[in-house]
């Protein structure tokens, strides 16, 4: 954040302390987890780096973009498709898959604001959007039909991102997380970072102070598709499976969705935080109470309820007031309406 | 040379005619007033020239280039700031960060935006509060920030419309300070305003609107007792009162 570029008071070698703590923790921790919670700890980096890209749209530049599984599904279903019918490396796959989606939605960002829908009513294209894809996608044969397409297990070969045990997942996912962490860390201190945050706030405005709104919101709709279907390929790899209800079934852009909103829309480290806290939650207590059907939804629900009434901005906003408190506390010269987090206000960049 | 010429200028909204055939020439390094009584086409005109509605007719010339057309943000890098009647903050965003938004239009890189703005806040006397959330300012700072924003933008011209609406009078003392002070570093200036103490005390110049035309130009105190203004704002009954 700008306002640390002052110099390294106590309360920011704090934050990078426990950066740096929970780093290594997260390198060494899959050599005492059992596959049940690595496959745990996996699914939550995915959906740390989905979420991550996913506000990048809607957090971030705070577009009402409610299709991020169309993007998922595009990559997935690109990079599988070229696996399966012309033998072709994923890695080498997710590139077209990621052009594809970030093409995708470019256009259905441009055709939105083009013909003036904005806010829910963008959100409803986009909402329809995959569904149109996965009747589409059942219905045709070449791209697998209702029954999807099964990626055939040919070796145990990182060339063909393909492993007999779940190891290099775990490593590849957290990876991917941090590739996320990194690329929005750079886009909040670019020009085009502070334009989507212009645009965010008031475009009225933005644009008379030369913002370009409209190609801002395709520049920043097209990084976000791009890396979402990045997240498709690695998610048909992981499953070796694609099909169309979970590549392109509205749950899981809700599931992304959420994870923002819990951990703080339109922070760094909020889609993170909120994938941390749910994804753990809702395997564990569908382990857990899986005997009484329904249950585990029930808590999942109150639990969302619990942090919208309490924590509206997000649990990344308890974290924010933690560091504000910090930086009264240690640091004297902090000038005390500087501290939005402390006050409520919530500025938060 | 003229800065900014409009000729002929036309707004019609369905049946109704906002703007109808007005025409203004400001120079370079003027402060120019536009008023008139509510309703009279005075906001309309300022969203004319930014590029917010397009005319129905009629060229406005910026420069010597016909500015119809283009997009608002075309219009800004082109040189026109605009301020707006209604602040118009970015609220989640710092006192800085508003303003070196402002800033990148000039530059894409984030460390000469924000020394940039450190400079128009310095220069605006508005560095102390640099850090503030938006919420924590006053109405008065609100309406400094709208001027700091647009003045990061490095205009030529700049629109202001009704800076000094809802302020007290110490407040209005300093943003007519602050207004000149932009002035005199050569910026161009074209107001909406309805506090009269901010008119005759800094334009050089002011045009009088009704029903979309204009009624009169001129300077400040000659154009303030032409009959047809007075009447314009105090109606025809006062008039005849006057002249009995």
């Amino acid at each position: 954040m700008k306002r640390d570029r002052s110099g390294a008071h106590p309360a920011n070698s704090f934050r990078n302390v426990l950066l740096i703590f929970f780093l290594v923790l997260l390198l060494v921790l899959p050599f005492f987890l059992n596959p049940y919670l690595l496959h745990i700890m996996i699914m939550t980096f995915l959906f740390a780096y989905l979420s991550r890209n996913w506000d990048l749209i809607g957090g971030f530049a705070g577009q009402f973009f409610l299709g991020p599984v169309v993007m998922f599904g595009i990559g997935g279903y690109t990079s599988t498709l070229l696996n399966v019918h012309f033998n072709l490396s994923p890695w080498i796959g997710m590139v077209p898959g990621g052009i594809l989606a970030a093409a995708t939605g470019m256009a259905l960002c441009y055709l939105s604001f083009r013909f003036g829908l904005k806010g829910i009513y963008f959100g409803l294209v986009t909402l329809t959007f995959p569904e149109i894809l996965r009747v589409v996608v059942t219905n045709v044969g070449f791209l697998g039909g209702v029954n999807g397409v099964l990626i055939p297990f040919r070796q145990n070969s990182l060339l063909y991102f393909q492993f007999a045990g779940k190891l290099p997942y775990y490593y590849i996912s957290f990876l991917m997380m941090l590739l996320s962490i990194y690329v929005m860390y750079r886009i909040e201190r670019s020009r085009s970072g502070y334009y989507c945050l212009a645009i965010r706030e008031d475009e009225e405005a933005a644009e008379a102070l030369g913002v370009d709104t409209l190609k801002y919101k395709l520049i920043c709709t097209g990084i976000g598709c791009f890396f979402l279907a990045l997240g498709g390929t690695f998610h048909a790899q992981y499953l070796m499976f694609v099909s169309p209800d979970t590549f392109f079934g509205i749950a899981f852009t809700l599931e992304v969705i959420i994870r923002s909103i819990v951990g703080g829309v339109g922070t760094l480290f909020g889609p993170v935080i909120g994938s941390f806290i749910l994804t753990p939650l809702s395997d564990i207590s569908r382990g857990l109470l899986g005997g009484y059907r329904g249950v585990h939804l029930m808590l999942f629900g109150a639990i969302i309820i619990a942090i919208i009434l309490y924590l509206p901005q997000g649990v990344g906003e308890w974290f924010g007031r933690v560091y504000d408190g910090f930086r009264v506390r240690f640091d004297r010269n902090v000038d005390r309406k500087a501290t939005p987090w402390r006050r409520g206000q919530g500025a938060k960049y | 040379m003229s800065l900014l010429k409009i000729s002929g200028l036309r707004k019609d909204f369905g049946g109704l005619t906002a703007v109808l055939d007005f025409g203004l020439t400001i120079a370079k390094g003027e402060i120019v007033a536009l008023i008139g009584p509510n309703g009279a086409g005075k906001t309309t005109i300022f969203n004319l020239i930014s590029g917010y509605l397009r005319p129905s007719g009629g060229e406005i010339l910026f420069k010597e280039e016909n500015i119809v057309g283009l997009k608002t943000n075309q219009i800004c890098k082109k040189g026109i700031g605009r301020t707006f009647q209604i602040v118009k903050p970015f609220l989640g965003l710092t006192v800085i960060k508003n303003v070196m938004i402002g800033a990148f239009n000039q530059t894409d890189r984030p460390d000469l935006s924000e020394e940039r703005s450190l400079q128009v806040l310095e220069f605006l006397d508005f560095l102390d509060k640099k850090d503030y959330p938006i919420g924590s300012l006053t109405i008065a700072d609100r309406k400094r920030l709208e001027l700091a924003r647009s003045l990061a933008t490095q205009p030529h011209l700049l629109l202001l419309d009704e800076v000094a609406a809802g302020l007290n009078p110490k407040e209005t003392e300093e943003i007519i300070a602050m207004i000149r002070k932009i002035n005199q570093r050569g910026v161009t200036l074209l107001m909406i305003e309805h506090v009269m103490k901010t008119i005759t005390s800094l334009a050089d110049r002011i045009v009088v609107i009704n029903y979309g035309m204009k009624i009169a130009e001129g300077k400040p105190f000659e154009v303030l007792r032409d009959p047809n203004v007075v009447k314009a704002y105090l109606g025809e009954a006062y008039q005849i009162a006057e002249n009995q």
